[in-house]
């Protein structure tokens, strides 16, 4: 049960609060449930993709309640960059929700989504996260949250099967909860933008193949075409329709 | 002393269905502005309308119970092919218009289709055609030899319902309210995030009269959660948010109501917040009193009175069941944070009803102050049986009658309950099953 209006102690030391042990202070457990929690409402947020289109006002009241951990864990000082080289500092438990979250996204397809969010910032592959703001963490966390669509796998690589494009781009919904996030720099997003600007969100930036896309500040959708060989047929399929 | 409830029918549902199915959840339910109809909705897009049975001098002890009237179906599953998704055929809302001739009308809604529906009796029928035989077949104009002026026979009485107007394709996001204006001439729809206004005649245009998509859907942080009418002055209406605000609008002040004239909200307090408070504080429900002096809303744990003067703190707050205070993580894990309550004023504006869980429900009488729990339940379903005020413990000595807050039974959730216009009638959806209390003294 998550202890409403439990005053937080001063956080002495980030090891004390991240602690894994049972019977654990007051601030650590505080700490504990209110990851809990965090955990918890991503993965809700990750549950909206059903057949039906998702309940909006539900979906924006946990994704407020998220912004709202992720703000006083910022504050705490106690929201640190997920960054598989931090890996080693950051306590056993944060690494393991995280990882689960963001598992389709890492790892095995070698492509790490990029973190980063300013404007020229670079995308494509990078092999590790460097350490970046609270912020962009959190958007990072609930966009590979909503990345892991259910029981999907393989995801995360650049060079992908039409199937898995077609299969993306049915099922992706303007209204739902994943529009809130698209600020989100991965490569996988950034195809499927390029591919059917359907993400109200973002506006595709200048077509040079699909690696190099900034990400773009949000406008109206717009269809773009690609011009790489067999996508660009597909693309029009797409588009046209 | 307070309003004696006694039983008076329990009705599964639909009447007519006999199957547990899962499309036979009440969705909504709604009294007719005389209080003759009952109308009901459901999961399965259905509308099952009642009528209430005229009082015979013989029949005095069966107090004008509610039989089935009509049903029919009014919306269908749909599948939006562009976005891959279902829509589905659960009626949301119900709304009479008020009687103008022999037919009834009323607005029914799923996520996205608004629809207005004529239900009509037909009592006799035309008897002696000239060119169709009895069977209705076409007869032969040779063997024709004289003519005669068809008649009106009586036959069975043949309620209908047809479809008179479909109101289509114009909320991209899910219908929550529809409200018909005291004009007669208009009603509104609003989905989350955007309210259109319709005029009855046209379907193939609205026009938006508020609009909160934020241009960058990243930065949507707010829903609109109901919307109402007022019940006398057709240029007002109020929307309520999910951050627990309540928005009046004029809309002579402006085409596109996005500047509120009047903006209720009532300051936080420090000492209750937690995560879950801006989930809680997210209103389920708004409505005007039949004065339209005051609106209702209904947030997760209390229902609240506004006078329309005063906009920074409500004029009343009523608990609905203030013990789930100490539950909200639980609540929020198993998603019953996001039920969505609705609240009704009786005919007088003295008494308002709300429901809650274990098939409770909760009355406040706005002048005495007084509150009672009750539930629709099997058991208490004997007829003229009183309702005896139930109780919830929260904590230490459970007394006998008491039922322990750990308990409740979470998956028996009272949404929609509706309240006779002029008499102390009400009818409460449980689940599959419609209730109908009377007062005793009727």
């Amino acid at each position: 049960m998550f202890a409403r209006g439990l005053k937080r102690k001063c956080v002495g030391h980030e090891e004390d609060v991240e602690g894994a042990l049972a019977g654990l202070k007051t601030v650590s457990s505080y700490s504990l449930q209110r990851q809990s929690l965090l955990d918890m409402s991503l993965v809700k947020l990750q549950l909206c993709h059903m057949l039906v289109e998702p309940n909006l006002c539900r979906s924006v009241l946990i994704a407020n309640t998220v912004r709202q951990i992720q703000e006083e864990m910022t504050q705490d000082g106690t929201w640190r960059a997920v960054a598989p080289q931090a890996a080693e500092r950051a306590p056993l438990d944060r690494l393991v929700s995280t990882e689960i979250l963001c598992r389709a996204a890492w790892g095995q397809e070698g492509a790490h989504p990029a973190p980063g969010l300013g404007d020229g910032h670079t995308q494509g592959p990078v092999s590790d996260l460097c350490p970046v703001t609270s912020a962009q963490a959190a958007r990072h966390l609930q966009s590979s949250a909503w990345e892991m669509d259910g029981p999907r796998e393989n995801r995360g690589s650049f060079h992908k099967s039409l199937d898995q494009i077609f299969e993306t781009l049915e099922t992706k919904n303007p209204s739902c909860m994943e529009e809130l996030f698209s600020d989100v720099d991965s490569p996988y997003y950034d195809l499927d933008t390029v591919l059917t600007g359907m993400m109200g969100g973002a506006r595709p930036g200048p077509c040079e193949g699909l690696e190099g896309l900034a990400p773009a500040t949000p406008g109206p959708s717009s269809s773009c075409k690609s011009d790489l060989g067999e996508l660009d047929h597909v693309v029009e399929i797409l588009v046209e329709t | 002393m307070f309003l004696a409830f006694v039983f008076s029918q329990c009705v599964l549902y639909p009447h007519l269905y006999t199957t547990e199915e899962k499309s036979d959840i009440i969705s909504t339910v709604e009294f007719n502005h005389t209080g003759e109809l009952l109308a009901t909705g459901d999961k399965g897009g259905r509308v099952v309308i009642f009528q209430r049975e005229q009082e015979s001098k013989n029949q005095v002890h069966r107090r004008g119970e509610y039989n089935v009237y009509s049903t029919f179906q009014s919306h269908e599953p749909e599948f939006d092919y562009l976005k891959s998704l279902e829509i589905e055929e659960k009626i949301n809302k119900i709304r009479w218009l008020p009687q103008q001739n022999a037919a009834y009308f009323l607005l029914s809604t799923n996520d996205k289709t608004v629809k207005l529906w004529k239900v009509s009796e037909r009592d006799k029928r035309p008897e002696g055609y000239n060119l169709k035989d009895e069977e209705g077949r076409l007869r032969d104009p040779a063997t024709i030899t004289t003519l005669r002026v068809p008649v009106l026979r009586p036959m069975d009485l043949m309620v209908e319902a047809t479809p008179r107007r479909v109101f289509a394709n114009a909320h991209t996001y899910h219908i929550n309210s529809i409200s018909v204006n005291s004009d007669y001439e208009t009603y509104m729809s609003a989905d989350d995030l955007r309210i259109n206004l319709w005029n009855f005649e046209i379907t193939n245009q609205s026009f938006n009269i508020v609009d909160i998509k934020p241009a960058n859907m990243e930065e949507l942080t707010e829903v609109i959660t109901a919307a109402e009418f007022h019940p006398h002055h057709c240029n007002t209406f109020v929307y309520s948010s999910s951050k627990g605000t309540i928005r009046l609008c004029d809309m002579r002040a402006s085409a596109l109501c996005d500047r509120h004239t009047k903006f209720f909200e009532e300051p936080e307090d420090p000492s209750n917040r937690s995560f879950f408070s801006e989930i809680i504080s997210s209103i389920s429900d708004v409505k005007f009193s039949h004065s339209g002096r005051y609106i209702m809303t209904r947030d997760y744990l209390t229902v609240k009175v506004w006078d329309l003067n005063m906009e920074n703190r409500p004029i009343e707050t009523y608990q609905v069941h203030d013990y789930l205070r100490s539950k909200l993580c639980s609540l929020y894990e198993n998603d019953c944070i996001f039920d969505k309550f609705e609240c009704v004023w009786n005919g007088s504006d003295s008494v308002i009803m709300t429901g809650s869980y274990n098939n409770f429900f909760r009355m406040f009488d706005r002048n005495t102050k007084r509150d009672v729990t009750l539930e629709a339940s099997r058991e208490n379903s004997k007829p003229r049986a009183i309702l005896k005020p139930r109780k919830v413990c929260v904590g230490g000595k459970r007394r006998k009658d008491e039922i322990s807050v750990d308990s409740l039974d979470f998956s028996k959730k009272i949404l929609h309950t509706a309240w006779h216009p002029s008499e102390n009638i009400i009818a409460v959806a449980a689940t599959n099953n419609l209730y109908i209390f009377q007062d005793k003294v009727n």
